[in-house]
């Protein structure tokens, strides 16, 4: 099964990215590498490569960083911390359509709680999914709330597994809670980092269900991110050439990030 | 509120000075604030779906709801047909699951107790299928459902997803920790392997077993753009996708109805993950933590 649908996809997908085809006629035509040409000179396409890269570098910054501030606060002695880190992660588990559908409704001018929160405040509620700046920032917002409590509980369970001694060395030295922090446990949670660093990049490249919701890749381009446009391209406009050039493109970026991450990761983790 | 419970003290030893007073109240408003960041949308998702019409467009709406009402769900239903998208999830869920993690714990069992030609070199396939991102193989995927004819039926929902490289590796991780002299002594009495799995294995793997069930039937049921792209009528829409029809029918001037399709797709993983949540965050942790 793996075989069927994991790998030989990769190669067939490989040969239409070489045709050109709409999906009705009998077999796709060769046309060698006209499609690269044709995707890689388009301009809509470094626009969506560019949003593809806003969005994951946002999105990626803000698990890690949010993540790590959620862990250090759960990681305090406080009652009632089993229970917010519970409900933390629960956004992480329903689906992300229904999330999307309930963010809609929020950040609805007219009559969401983004109108509830800001009218007291003289405020007037911005209608964010509908604008071209905006709307990307609601993605962002929401795809933080749904992932930083994983974020922040992998790092929880990498923080609680850290051994004392280190820690309890450096209070003897005198170190502050700061600077133990930064020079004792942050560089201990590099391998965690690097495990977030890459599930959400390849993650957030094939976030697709909240932006189907809420966005659909609009308004005019604003949101379209890679995966959007595969989509868009494979299954609203029945360019099977396109999207396979651009499913290509995708998995050869995820694998250089991803090389890119592992070399510089076992340089620091380990040393020479 | 207690300020310091006796399983975080046993974590962490005695301090040379204790943290003042008000530096630890400043936390405290840190985390309730946290816990209405996370709880607030969900509260609002519950309340809107069961409050009438009038208290949801009055303004401000009302926060404590006076009077709850089906009429949502019952509009909902009316709106689209919601009893046959719930059918649909639960079948492809059930079904899919049921698939997906026989399949890969009888690979894992072979992985681990047999010996056959190249093993390495598939188990290294395994591993390297779970680097490939889904979205990228959708195109080749659907047309390779669409020449099997799978298009707009429950083999094409199901069938593409039962290999999982993920659970596959989880379970084989598992059966390794596993004492090999158990197995050993169940081939010494006779028994052959379906035996050995069912009787010896997997009774001894029931956390890991429950912590990849659960994972995989949460992943089935929020599928999105599969169920998407290779359904074609509104009958055979999971429920993902059909709340993406009823939003986009009712527009945003009926939310209690878009909030009650809504609430109707997300309450029964909360649900489960509510009650299963030790081996949800176990199996998370796990594949996070040794990976």
């Amino acid at each position: 099964m793996i075989a069927v649908f994991a790998y030989w996809p990769i190669a067939y997908n490989a040969y239409l990215s070489l045709t050109e085809w709409n999906m009705i006629a009998v077999r796709p035509t060769f046309v060698g590498l006209a499609d690269y040409a044709r995707t890689l000179t388009d301009p809509a396409f470094h626009q969506t490569l560019w949003t593809t890269v806003v969005f994951t570098g946002l999105i990626v910054a803000g698990s890690v960083v949010i993540g790590l501030a959620l862990a250090v606060l759960l990681n305090l002695p406080l009652a009632g911390r089993g229970f917010v880190r519970t409900l933390s992660f629960a956004p992480h588990v329903p689906s992300g359509a229904a999330v999307a559908t309930l963010w809609l409704f929020i950040f609805d001018p007219g009559y969401g709680m983004v109108r509830v929160l800001l009218d007291p405040l003289g405020i007037t509620a911005p209608n964010l999914v509908n604008d071209s700046d905006g709307a990307l920032v609601a993605l962002v917002l929401v795809y933080l709330w749904k992932n930083i409590g994983f974020a922040g509980l992998i790092y929880l369970t990498g923080m609680q597994s850290l051994p004392r001694e280190l820690d309890e060395a450096a209070l003897i030295d005198g170190a502050g809670a700061w600077t133990r922090f930064r020079r004792v446990t942050l560089p201990q949670l590099r391998p965690i980092t690097f495990f977030l660093l890459i599930t959400t990049v390849i993650g957030t490249f094939q976030a697709f269900d909240v932006i189907a919701v809420m966005t659909n890749g609009g308004p005019g381009d604003a949101t379209t991110t890679l995966s959007w446009a595969i989509y868009e391209e494979g299954f609203e406009a029945f360019d099977a050439g396109r999207a396979a050039t651009i499913s290509v493109i995708m998995f050869v970026i995820l694998l250089v990030v991803t090389a890119v991450q592992v070399r510089v990761m076992e340089r620091r983790v380990h040393p020479a | 509120m207690t300020p310091v419970t006796t399983a975080a003290e046993r974590g962490r030893p005695a301090r040379p000075q204790r943290t003042p007073r008000p530096v630890r109240a400043v936390q405290y408003v840190v985390l309730v604030g946290v816990a209405a960041l996370f709880l607030g949308p969900l509260y609002w998702l519950v309340t809107t779906s069961l409050k009438p019409a009038d208290e949801i467009y009055q303004a401000p709406p009302e926060f404590w709801p006076t009077t709850l009402t089906w009429e949502n769900f019952e509009l909902a239903g009316q709106a689209a047909p919601f009893d046959l998208f719930f059918l649909n999830s639960t079948f492809v869920t059930v079904v899919g699951t049921a698939l997906k993690v026989m399949n890969a714990v009888l690979t894992a069992y072979a992985f681990v107790y047999l010996r056959f030609p190249f093993k390495n070199v598939l188990f290294l396939g395994v591993l390297g299928a779970m680097m490939v991102p889904g979205h990228v193989v959708l195109l080749p995927n659907y047309l390779t459902v669409a020449s099997l004819g799978w298009i707009n039926t429950y083999a094409g929902l199901i069938i593409p997803g039962i290999g999982s490289a993920f659970a596959t590796f989880l379970m084989r991780q598992h059966f390794r920790t596993l004492p090999r002299e158990v197995t050993d002594a169940a081939s010494v009495d006779g028994a052959g392997h379906l035996r050995t799995l069912w009787q010896v294995v997997l009774p001894m793997s029931r956390p890991m077993l429950i912590t990849v069930l659960v994972i995989t039937a949460v992943e089935e049921w929020n599928q999105f753009v599969w169920p998407l792209i290779v359904t074609n009528t509104v009958q055979m829409r999971t429920l993902p996708v059909g709340l993406l029809l009823l939003k986009d029918q009712e527009g945003p001037t009926n939310w209690g109805t878009i909030m009650a399709g809504a609430a109707l797709v997300l309450a029964p993983m909360l649900v489960i993950f509510f009650v299963a949540q030790r081996w949800i965050i176990g199996g998370i942790t796990a594949g996070a933590v040794k990976g």
